[in-house]
């Protein structure tokens, strides 16, 4: 029900930018921020899978690694939570090059929102990891399984549909930081939107229609994180294991 | 190698900060055999089996299995704390039983019983389907290999536990409360399937248990624990028929009034 909810909301989206693109004035800016949308969808799709990757790791170092990387991956999230997005950007982006290290502006993108949010979701591994109940791993030991096949087999896969929701928010707050990336020269939707706004002043159809394609994206993250976590508790009825 | 029994507490203690909960056990189950572990809560009796499956670390003492130090391992002639490697080659010899079950809610009661043999035994997943068919069906499961625990009884999920445990071929098994979790009306199936494996199966079998009646029918030998310590032992007519410590008459009358 949610779901048809949810898609109900997407194709309203949708049908009104489609409905406002038949007015002269509207489907002037059509072509150029559907092309910083593209771009945003990438940077956000590649940061993704960057942060799943950095949680992960992250996660279980700092759960079951030895001290010093236990050391390596609190320092890590700290750093990447406790300071602003933007100024992580920047530092990438204008500080590395005074060391010699030139990276590309989508490189930069990609890899300071993925740190970002890799950071947060660290946490959240963590925390769902925890959270599967003691008598599983105590099955697992009673059945002479390593530490690394009680989690590859038994730990993550009942902590994955725990972490699906709050990574559903974590990929919502990565579309909108992409926002972020118009301030390192990179033309994204917002940096569209700012330009074809300066040199129009057409504030309102620029503005509106960029609500509404962020609004878009972010259904779809939902919708797909929902349909995500629907299949993975198909069979999991939690509650009835006592 | 074979005169030693298959496992043996050799002044094991168990302490959690100030609170000693074993005390100085000592304590040997013969091959083959089958003991019944009694005693109120907070005796301590569980605690022997989460030792004996390594899921608590002893403080004191050596836990030997079948003629081999499990916590220990012999080096230059002296016994010295052992590694993961030697724990887990020595725990390949034992099973559990939960009270709560355990099984994983993500695999099917065919995967449940395949998962370790596959991946710890390293089996062929036929072989190990076969296997676990066979224990499936022992455990009278053969209709239920494809349904998750979600969808099984608490009886049901539990013998699928034994089955899952068999499929590793131990030769020690251990049941900790196993009947404690479920309705009275499905008592009965798991206790007949523990019957079962006794008489089929040639296990060494170490119980924690509330059902006297059973534990009289079934047990070689009953161990009634009381603050830590082994009060009395003996055979189950001998406890049960004619106890000689007052605690252990206390305790039978308590739980025979309840029950």
């Amino acid at each position: 029900m949610w779901i048809r909810m949810l898609t109900a909301m997407l194709a309203g989206t949708l049908l009104l930018i489609a409905l406002l693109s038949a007015n002269a004035e509207y489907r002037l800016f059509m072509p150029g921020l559907l092309e910083g949308a593209v771009l945003t969808v990438e940077i956000t799709l590649l940061g993704a899978v960057l942060a799943v990757f950095m949680a992960l790791i992250a996660a279980l170092a700092k759960l079951y690694g030895p001290l010093p990387i236990r050391w390596l991956s609190t320092t890590y999230i700290e750093i990447f939570r406790g300071t602003s997005a933007l100024v992580q950007l920047f530092w990438l982006y204008f500080v590395l090059p005074q060391f010699g290290v030139f990276l590309d502006a989508f490189v930069v993108a990609v890899l300071a929102l993925g740190l970002n949010i890799g950071a947060y979701g660290a946490e959240v591994v963590r925390g769902a990891i925890v959270s599967v109940a003691r008598g599983q791993w105590e099955a697992s030991i009673a059945l002479n399984m390593s530490k690394a096949q009680m989690l590859r087999r038994i730990i993550l896969p009942q902590a994955f549909t725990a972490m699906i929701p709050p990574w559903g928010n974590l990929f919502i707050e990565l579309v909108k930081s992409t926002s972020l990336v118009s301030l390192i020269t990179l033309a994204d939707l917002t940096f569209k939107a700012q330009q074809m706004n300066q040199s129009t002043l057409k504030t309102v159809p620029v503005f509106t229609l960029v609500l509404l394609m962020y609004l878009a994206i972010s259904l779809t993250v939902t919708i797909g994180m929902r349909l995500l976590e629907q299949r993975a508790s198909r069979g999991l009825t939690r509650g009835r294991v006592a | 190698m074979n005169d030693m029994p298959m496992v043996r507490f050799e002044n094991v203690s168990k302490r959690y900060g100030a609170l000693t909960v074993l005390d100085n056990l000592n304590l040997d189950i013969g091959r083959g055999e089958k003991v019944s572990i009694i005693g109120p809560s907070g005796s301590g009796k569980t605690t022997v089996l989460r030792m004996l499956m390594t899921l608590e670390a002893i403080n004191d003492g050596v836990l030997w299995v079948d003629g081999e130090p499990m916590t220990h391992m012999m080096q230059n002639g002296k016994l010295v704390p052992a590694t993961t490697k030697h724990i887990r080659r020595i725990r390949a010899k034992i099973g559990m039983v939960f009270q709560s079950f355990n099984l994983f809610p993500h695999m099917t009661a065919m995967g449940n019983c395949i998962e370790a043999p596959i991946t710890v035994l390293g089996l062929k997943r036929s072989e190990a389907e076969e296997r676990a068919a066979e224990l499936l069906d022992m455990v009278g499961l053969s209709a239920k290999k494809d349904h998750y625990p979600s969808q099984l009884s608490g009886g049901q999920q539990q013998r699928v536990a034994i089955a899952r445990a068999l499929a590793m071929r131990p030769k020690i098994m251990l049941f900790d409360e196993v009947t404690s979790a479920l309705d009275p009306e499905l008592v009965g199936e798991v206790l007949q399937v523990i019957r079962k494996i006794g008489r089929e199966h040639d296990l060494t079998m170490l119980m924690v248990t509330h059902q006297m009646g059973f534990a009289k029918e079934f047990s070689d030998r009953v161990c009634f624990f009381y603050q830590g310590k082994i009060c009395e032992q003996g055979s189950p007519a001998e406890i049960f028929g004619n106890p000689k410590n007052e605690r252990t008459r206390q305790f039978l009358n308590a739980v025979l009034e309840a029950g």
